[in-house]
Formats: structure tokens, C-alpha cells, sequence
């Protein structure tokens, strides 16, 4: 810490929040106290930046059982069955330590969802990248999926599907996003409440130590620069092995009733962990550090208030209960202290060597946070933007942009990261990673879950409102692709330095676009995280939302569409819009031209919704083998999928070279097997979405017909060795 | 026959393996690794996962759970005890099989489906299987990468002690289908009536899930007898 910064600056509070906080306690802060309000009124704590706007969010939907402000969302999922699900992201610790950062913010996500009564029963993870070029984003790369195996794998929680993208801007800014769910039976339903006046404080798990202070809080909510390296000793050590028996005992505690609350010990540690249930139950609570179990001799109040040692819940436990619960601890192999006790009234009292060190209105610390109204403005460079368009005077070779294309990290192969993670465990996985999305069984049920996590920050940079919408749409539909109807949102809102107006407002209009098509789909928000100052020496990173969609199969289809079923003499046929021709933000520009430039077609809500409900009746009647969205890369990649997975050739024709390219949203091809074609015909007639008959599928090559004269052919093989080496060729 | 499946703090497959066995018409229960009487059980399964956090050698601790007396004295006295992955090299540290499980070739943790041909029907895993069924099960390790001293893998070899080794879909076994360097893509070991797989039969037995050809190894387990000379 800087010596001639007063000290409130230094822990990253502005002149006006300590004087808030002198308001508050009527008198100047004490060392404890300053350093429980800059932690939990830090960026990523209080969301001071983003929450005035985070309410634009729909919210509710008959099936939610918990919305945003708790730990995770919980929807209930029929006869007795919740599902709790959460998004976080760990960006900057993952630059500056890339194996603990990603493997931190595994165990993160998990408490999360366990906090809340669940058993976490699969992960995704979203992590972006620079240019695999360069060597150091070669290494962040190794290092994060390394470490979101080393500790998904270890704790005994599948990570089952995700995404992997390049771009330039988050060279020195990786995204390191990962979403979480799980499932419990309703009864077993915990908040993160203090309950009520007697209750007592247990904190269970990892001893308390000077690891990670100020981690998450701080380093999350400050930019970086040349000298981030310094900041490696913030980042926390991961314990798989304790976090998975912290899990077991949890669940045991739940299962046997033995606990009224519990909160996990994340970003802002114990201060977070006292002050908040504290607030949710509307009490009061002494605590004592001296019972805290640590790590080392000699920390002082300030900084067991604010480490962020990783592996600890706090369990709100009836005084009759306490001694079940230590049992439970023992039998697991866990430590337990009790730290305290709930009190009536509204003062969160910590004292430590018998001496009161801090003293505040526990809400103070949660509710009383700055709320800031930013400056906002489109940027003045947008509409210059939106007029860089391409011509393009001759058609381009459709065989080497094709190749070129799908040689390209971020569209090819990503079995070079996912068969790194264990993603069968707990035997539920019917669809896994490589696909449309991520198909989960509830054994003894006939209900399936389905995720697709998805996200474009090049189309949110050329359109944040539409790259906003369009997300949602994308994830709706590859869900509906599994016979699965979207019913809950979780997203995870990844944006440059809100103190800059057109950052504010990459932000604003992302939300509204989300919003609305969350509208449109009458699917609820519920929950998110929202993660600022992504730049590095003031360049920020593309706006990236990243949106976690669930749906529901019940019952499951028998058969789920996979890409690997396409065979020989099936119809190929696209649904959706067929006219687009539109390649702003697209792959095809991007990585054949360099360019990204133009204004990204907008969703069409009408559309949208009846392409959904054909995509959930063709998985649900299991009258087509094959569907696959098209999204990145347009038609020609998604068809070249198809064809790689299934080891059969296409025949396709087509008007517009550029159509093969856009990335329009609400379309997707099937595969049609000729029993099925007036069936499927009816169906989409019956929901006004138009079809193209594309061609059929056969053969060793990937051809297409120009209408007006010319084939391209590109063996299988040769389209198949491009994709599969995409980023197996450059990692080794 | 019951079958008891161990519960190290930090095995995560055991769930995963009593569902296997109670679909295959098998029954069996979680035993925590403090419990010191398994008489009431004839079989012993040692599941997958990261036993005490596998921190040290894969196994090095474990084999010191106060469960592995009772462990050593099922395996001394016939009854049928198997090793999956995190299981199999539990097995090896605590002696009960020969050789240990390396850090993979490519130094990478592998999660992905591949092919074992029968090798040998002499054992608790391959009793009711074909010498030359090939086999798709799920492999799921960071150290899965088998080898033993010269004279041990002599022994197995001369002994027809090793049921299954990794190859293609079609049966072949070269250094192309060795997954994570295995010597002789070795993928199992058995020693009477003890065996260790490295890949994962309990994950294998339902199409749905990709494939069901795990069974014909978990029903080999479960209709293997105390004592029976397999």
C-alpha cells in the first residue's frame, strides 16, 4: 500500500464513500471497520456501477423460486424438484495466476450452489482469449483449463459443455466465465439467512489465512496494467480436496435439517459472511475472530475480516443443533469454530482479544452501498463503425475461406480443452460437450435439464443491444434443439471501466437488448454477475455478455438430435430466415478479412419464438436425427459440423455466397429422413417458419451448387483435418 | 452378493458405481473408510476420484485408511475386490496388485470414450466376455499411465494377468491407441481374485449415456464367487 495515500483511498475508496461511512457510525471509521466497507462496497461486491440498471431485468415467472440477491437462482422443475443455477466469472485473477484463478473461481461457483441447499451436478466454463500466437496467451490457455480440471475434476463436479473464443482484446483481459447447477429436492431449500436471535455462527471448512486479501473485491474492481504481475500473491489457492468435503458435510447438515442458513465465504470473506445474512434476516450478530480457526499466528481483525481463504461456509445453527453439527464436521474431516452469535436488533458487533473492533448496522454494510448513476453515451466512433462495411466485387474462393475458417480456434475442434475435464460424472450426461448444448437426466425422472451458455463480444462491440438479444436467442434455441423449453436466464456481464460513458452504455444497451428478448421469451433473469474494468492500459474489452439458459425436457426425448447422426440420402433443410446476407461481425470477416465492421442483423421476436417451438416439436416427436443452430461461421460452418461428426459428405446449393457466411439469428439446419419430410413440413408450415430445402446429405465431399453456375467441393477429410487441428495444432 | 464400495474423503465415483451395480441387479453400500468391519459384505469395490486429495502419490495415503485392514483381509480370503481408476492405484500402493499408475504421457488429464480388447477371460473383470470383444469405455485420469518393474510385467504377461489393453475400435493394440503411455497398453491387472481398471465400467452401461458395453465387465464382478477360482 502506497504511504502517502490516506488509508481509505489506498484500500480503493473514494473521498465521499468514507464519508458515507463517517455518516453512517457518526464518528471515523476504526482500521476493521474501513476495511469491511471497502471490501463489501468494492465494484464486485456492491455492483455499485451496474445495479441502478440491473433491475431493467424480468425478473419473475411462476416457476421462480429465489431471483437475484441470493446466492444462486432456484426454479422449481416440478414433483418436488428445484434446480439452483449461477454464473461467475474470475477474469482477473485467471491473468494474473491463470491455474488458481480458474480453479478459485470453480470452487467459487460451487459454493454458490451448494450454499443453497443443492448438490452442484455439472459446470460450464466460458473463457476467452488473445490470439493463440502469442505465447503467453498460449500458456493462460493451458493454464486455465488446467486448472478448471484440476479442481472441477478433483472436487467430483463434471464440467460438460462451454465455450472457447479468441480475440484480440482480451489479450491482456482473458474471460474466464464459469456457470454452475445443481439440484435438490424442495425440502431441502436453504436461504442465506441469519435466522433469528440466539442462532449461532458456525464457520466450517478451511482455516483462515492472509491468502486472497482483498482478491476478488479488490482486484476485480481496478484495471490493470504493466504492473498487475505484483498482484499475484492476491489470488487464492484453491483445495479441491477440502471443498469436496465441505460439499458432502453440507449436504449431510441439509439433509438432517441441522442448519436455519448458511452463507459462503467468498469475495469480502467473513464480512460479507457476518454482514449479510445478518441484513437477509434483519438481525443483529456478535462475532468473535479470536474463535476463528487460522491459519497462521499474528492476523490482525482487518485482515481476518477481509481474506478470502477459499473453502468456508458459515452455517446458522440452532443452539440444540450446534453439537450435531460439529459431529458432522468430524465425521467429514472438516474443522468447525463457533464464531458467534445471532442478536436481536440490526448491529453486527465483531470483537477480537476481548476488545470490540468494529461495531456497525450489519445492512450498512450490503444495503447502504453506493448506488452510482454513471455518465452514459454511445460512443462517437459507433455509427462510423456501422458504415465500415465490405464490398466485395467478386465472390470469393469458397474452398480456402471455408477451410481457413474452420481451421480458426475459436470455430474448430474444442475437444482439446473439454476431454481435459471430466464431464460424465454422476452418470447424467446424455448430451455433453461438442454439441448444440448440454443435456442432463434426473435419474428416477422422465425431466432432462439443458444448458447452452453462449456468448459473441464482436457482434456486441458492432451492436450491444442486438449482440445482447441475439445471445439469448442463440441460447434459447440450442436448448430447444434438445426438446428442453428455456425457463431461466443467468448471465454474466463482462465489460470495460465503467467510468468511461461508452462503456456505460456497451452496458445499458447489452441489458435492454437481453431484456428484451428475455421479454419476447417470457423466460425470467435469475441471477447473474456483472464484472467491470476488463482493460488493460485503458483499452477495453469487447462488451461480452455472456448468457447461461436453462431449459426443461420433461419427459426427455428417447433420441436426442446429436451432429454425429447425419447419414447418407437425408434431406438437409434450413428453418428459420433465409434471405440473410448480412457478414457484419462475422466469423467469415473477421477471419478471412480482418474486418469488423457494420451492424449485426437484429432478432425478430415473431420469428424467433415460432423457430423455437419447431425446434423443441422436432427433438420432442424425434422426427429429425440432426439439428444444429447456425450461429458462428454461418451455414457453411454449420453444415461442415454436421458432416465432421457424422462422417458423410453434403450436397447443398446455393443463390448468395454471402449466405453461407451470415450469421443471422433464429435459423438452423436438420437433418430430414424422407418418412418424416410432410410431417416436419406441416409443423413449420403450422408455425409460419420458412424452410429451404438445401440439398442432401452423401458422399466424401462438402459440395456446394452456385444456382448460377460453378461447384466448390471440399473433401470430408480435408474440411475434417482443418477443424480438428484448430487449437490441437497450436497447443500440442 | 453385496458388494461394499469404499468411500475415501475425496472419492467422487462411488455413487456413480453402487447405480451400476443395483441396475445390474447387484447390491451394495457406501462404506465410510474409518469403518473397520466389512464382514457383512463378499465383495469389495474401490471407486474412482482423488482419495485424500491425492496430494501426494495417487493412493499413497489411502492405502493407509483403517478401512484397507479389512480391504487385505477380504482380498486374502477370495472374495472378489476391484480397483477403478483412483481405485486401481489404491490397489497397487497397498500391494494387492503389482506395478503403479504414472502421470500420463502427454502430461494432460483425459476425459474421453476409448476401446479395450479382451484379453484374457481370467479374471473377475473378464469372466464372462470373449478373448477379442473389444470394449468402449470411458477413460477418466491424469495418472493412468501403467507400468512395473521388468520382472512383474513378465509375471502378468506369462500369467495371462492382464484381461484388457487399450486399441482401435477394430481390436488393434499399437502405440497409435495408447491413450497415456501404458506399457503394453496395459489398461487392467488382475491377481486372482483382484483386478484394477484404469478406464470406467460404471459409466458404460446404458446407450443413452453413449455406450452399455461397461456391463459385461461389472457382471463379471458380480457373478465372481468368494473363492472361485477365476
Amino acid at each position: 500500500m502506497s504511504e502517502t495515500l490516506p488509508i481509505h483511498q489506498a484500500l480503493g475508496m473514494t473521498d465521499d464513500e468514507y464519508a458515507d461511512v463517517c455518516d453512517i457510525l457518526n464518528r471515523p471509521p476504526t482500521e476493521a471497520e474501513l476495511a469491511m466497507y471497502s471490501v463489501m462496497w468494492s465494484e464486485h461486491c456492491s455492483y455499485k456501477s451496474s445495479r441502478a440498471f440491473l433491475g431493467r431485468f424480468p425478473t419473475s415467472a411462476p416457476w421462480v423460486v429465489v431471483g437475484p440477491g441470493e446466492n444462486a437462482g432456484v426454479v422449481d422443475l416440478g414433483d418436488g424438484w428445484l434446480a439452483a443455477l449461477r454464473i461467475e466469472s474470475h477474469n482477473h485473477p485467471s491473468f494474473v495466476e491463470p491455474y488458481q484463478g480458474a480453479a478459485t473461481g470453480v470452487g467459487g461457483i460451487l459454493r454458490d450452489i451448494f450454499t443453497m441447499g443443492a448438490r452442484p451436478i455439472a459446470l460450464w466454463d466460458q473463457i476467452r482469449f488473445g490470439p493463440l500466437d502469442d505465447p503467453h496467451n498460449r500458456y493462460l490457455l493451458a493454464g486455465v483449463v488446467a486448472g478448471v480440471a484440476g479442481y472441477g475434476n478433483a472436487v467430483g463436479v463434471p464440467t460438460v459443455g462451454g465455450e472457447v473464443a479468441f480475440e484480440e482484446c482480451y489479450s491482456g483481459n482473458p474471460l474466464v466465465n464459469v456457470m454452475c447447477l445443481g439440484i435438490m429436492r424442495k425440502e431441502q431449500l436453504v436461504l442465506g439467512t441469519a435466522g433469528t436471535p440466539g442462532t449461532i455462527a458456525v464457520l466450517l471448512g478451511s482455516s483462515t489465512g492472509r491468502d486472497g486479501i482483498g482478491g476478488a473485491s479488490v482486484l476485480a474492481s481496478a484495471s490493470f496494467d504493466a504492473g498487475s504481475d505484483t498482484k499475484r500473491p492476491t489470488v487464492q489457492v484453491g483445495d479441491p480436496f477440502e471443498e469436496k468435503k465441505l460439499i458432502e458435510a453440507c449436504l449431510e447438515l441439509y439433509d438432517r435439517a441441522l442448519v436455519v442458513g448458511v452463507q459462503d465465504l467468498g469475495a469480502a470473506g467473513l464480512s460479507c459472511a457476518t454482514s449479510e445474512p445478518a441484513a437477509r434476516a434483519g438481525t443483529g450478530m456478535d462475532v468473535d475472530l479470536g474463535r476463528v480457526h487460522v491459519r497462521e499466528a499474528g492476523m490482525s481483525a482487518a485482515e481476518l475480516l477481509m481474506s478470502e481463504s477459499q473453502e468456508r461456509m458459515m452455517a446458522f445453527v440452532d443452539p440444540a443443533n450446534v453439537e450435531a453439527v460439529l459431529a458432522v464436521a468430524t465425521k467429514w474431516e472438516i474443522d468447525a469454530s463457533v464464531v458467534g452469535t445471532v442478536t436481536a436488533g440490526d448491529t453486527l458487533r465483531i470483537s477480537y482479544n476481548d476488545r470490540v473492533v468494529a461495531e456497525m448496522p450489519a445492512a450498512s454494510l450490503s444495503e447502504a452501498a453506493p448506488i452510482l448513476r454513471r455518465d452514459s453515451a454511445q460512443p462517437d466512433w459507433l455509427e462510423g463503425l456501422w458504415a465500415d462495411t465490405l464490398e466485395y466485387r467478386e465472390t470469393p474462393d469458397i474452398t480456402s475461406c471455408l477451410l481457413e475458417v474452420l481451421a480458426d480456434p475459436s470455430i474448430g475442434d474444442p475437444s482439446w480443452v473439454y476431454e481435459q475435464y471430466d464431464h460424465q460424472l454422476f452418470l447424467n450426461t446424455i448430451v455433453g460437450p461438442g454439441e448444440n448444448g448440454s443435456l442432463l437426466r434426473i435419474k428416477g425422472t422422465e425431466k432432462a435439464l439443458a444448458v447452452s451458455t453462449d456468448g459473441n463480444g464482436r457482434q456486441c462491440y458492432l451492436d450491444p443491444q442486438r449482440g445482447g438479444a441475439n445471445l439469448v436467442w442463440e441460447a434459447a434455441l440450442n436448448v430447444a434443439m434438445l426438446g428442453a423449453k428455456p425457463m431461466a436466464v443467468v448471465d454474466n456481464l463482462n465489460f470495460g471501466n465503467p467510468e468511461k460513458p461508452e462503456v456505460m452504455w456497451q452496458f445499458i444497451e447489452t441489458v435492454e437488448g437481453m431484456s428484451l428478448a428475455c421479454e419476447a421469451l417470457g423466460v425470467p433473469v435469475v441471477g447473474g454477475n456483472v464484472s467491470f474494468y476488463n482493460e488493460t492500459d485503458e483499452v477495453d474489452i469487447y462488451p461480452t455478455p455472456i448468457v447461461g439458459m436453462l431449459g426443461l425436457a420433461d419427459p426427455a426425448p428417447r433420441s436426442v438430435p446429436r451432429l454425429d447422426s447425419a447419414e447418407e440420402g437425408m434431406s438437409i433443410w434450413m428453418f428459420g430466415p433465409q434471405d440473410s446476407r448480412n457478414l457484419a461481425g462475422s466469423a467469415f470477416e473477421k477471419i478471412i478479412k480482418g474486418h469488423v465492421g457494420g451492424r449485426p442483423t437484429s432478432s425478430n421476436p415473431t420469428i424467433g419464438k415460432a423457430v423455437i417451438e419447431l425446434a423443441i416439436a422436432l427433438a420432442q416427436q424425434e422426427l429429425v436425427p440432426v439439428m444444429h443452430d447456425i450461429s458462428d461461421g454461418g451455414v457453411a460452418v454449420t453444415l461442415s459440423e454436421v458432416c465432421i461428426a457424422s462422417q458423410v459428405g453434403a450436397h447443398v446449393a446455393y443463390s448468395s455466397w454471402a449466405g453461407l457466411f451470415a450469421e443471422a439469428p433464429h435459423g438452423f439446419i436438420a437433418a430430414v429422413p424422407d418418412n418424416h419430410a410432410a410431417a416436419i413440413r406441416a409443423i413449420a408450415d403450422d408455425l409460419g417458419v420458412p424452410l429451404n430445402e438445401l440439398g442432401t446429405f452423401g458422399g466424401d465431399h462438402i459440395s456446394f451448387d452456385d444456382t448460377r453456375g460453378g461447384v466448390t467441393s471440399i473433401p470430408l477429410s480435408e474440411a475434417g483435418v482443418a477443424w480438428s487441428g484448430a487449437i490441437r495444432s497450436r497447443m500440442g | 452378493m453385496k458388494t461394499a464400495v469404499v468411500v475415501f474423503p475425496g472419492s467422487n465415483c462411488e455413487h456413480d458405481v453402487v447405480y451400476a451395480l443395483e441396475t445390474l441387479g447387484g447390491s451394495a453400500d457406501l462404506v465410510w473408510h474409518r469403518d473397520t468391519d466389512l464382514s457383512g459384505y463378499d465383495s469389495v469395490v474401490l471407486p474412482g476420484g482423488f482419495a485424500h486429495g491425492d496430494y501426494l502419490r495417487t493412493g499413497a495415503i489411502a492405502r493407509f485408511s483403517p478401512v484397507m485392514a479389512e480391504v487385505n483381509r477380504l482380498a486374502a480370503s477370495g472374495a472378489p475386490v476391484l480397483g477403478i481408476c483412483n481405485g486401481f492405484q489404491i490397489l497397487c500402493e497397498a500391494g494387492l496388485l503389482p506395478g503403479v499408475l504414472l502421470q500420463n504421457r502427454d502430461l494432460k488429464f483425459i476425459c474421453k470414450p476409448i476401446h479395450l480388447r479382451v484379453e484374457s477371460t481370467n479374471s473377475i473383470l473378464t469372466r464372462a466376455a470373449q478373448v477379442g470383444d473389444v470394449l468402449e469405455i470411458p477413460l477418466n485420469s491424469y495418472e493412468g499411465n501403467f507400468t512395473a518393474a521388468p520382472s512383474e510385467l513378465a509375471s502378468l504377461e506369462s500369467a495371462g494377468r492382464v484381461p484388457l489393453r487399450y486399441s482401435d475400435a477394430s481390436g488393434n493394440i499399437d502405440a497409435t491407441n495408447n491413450p497415456n503411455g501404458s506399457t503394453n497398453n496395459i489398461a487392467a491387472v488382475s491377481n486372482g481374485n483382484v483386478a484394477g481398471i484404469m478406464p470406467h465400467p460404471e459409466r458404460a452401461i446404458e446407450l443413452i449415456l453413449g455406450s452399455a458395453d461397461g456391463r459385461i465387465l461389472l457382471e463379471s464382478f458380480l457373478e465372481s464367487k468368494v473363492s472361485s477360482h477365476v
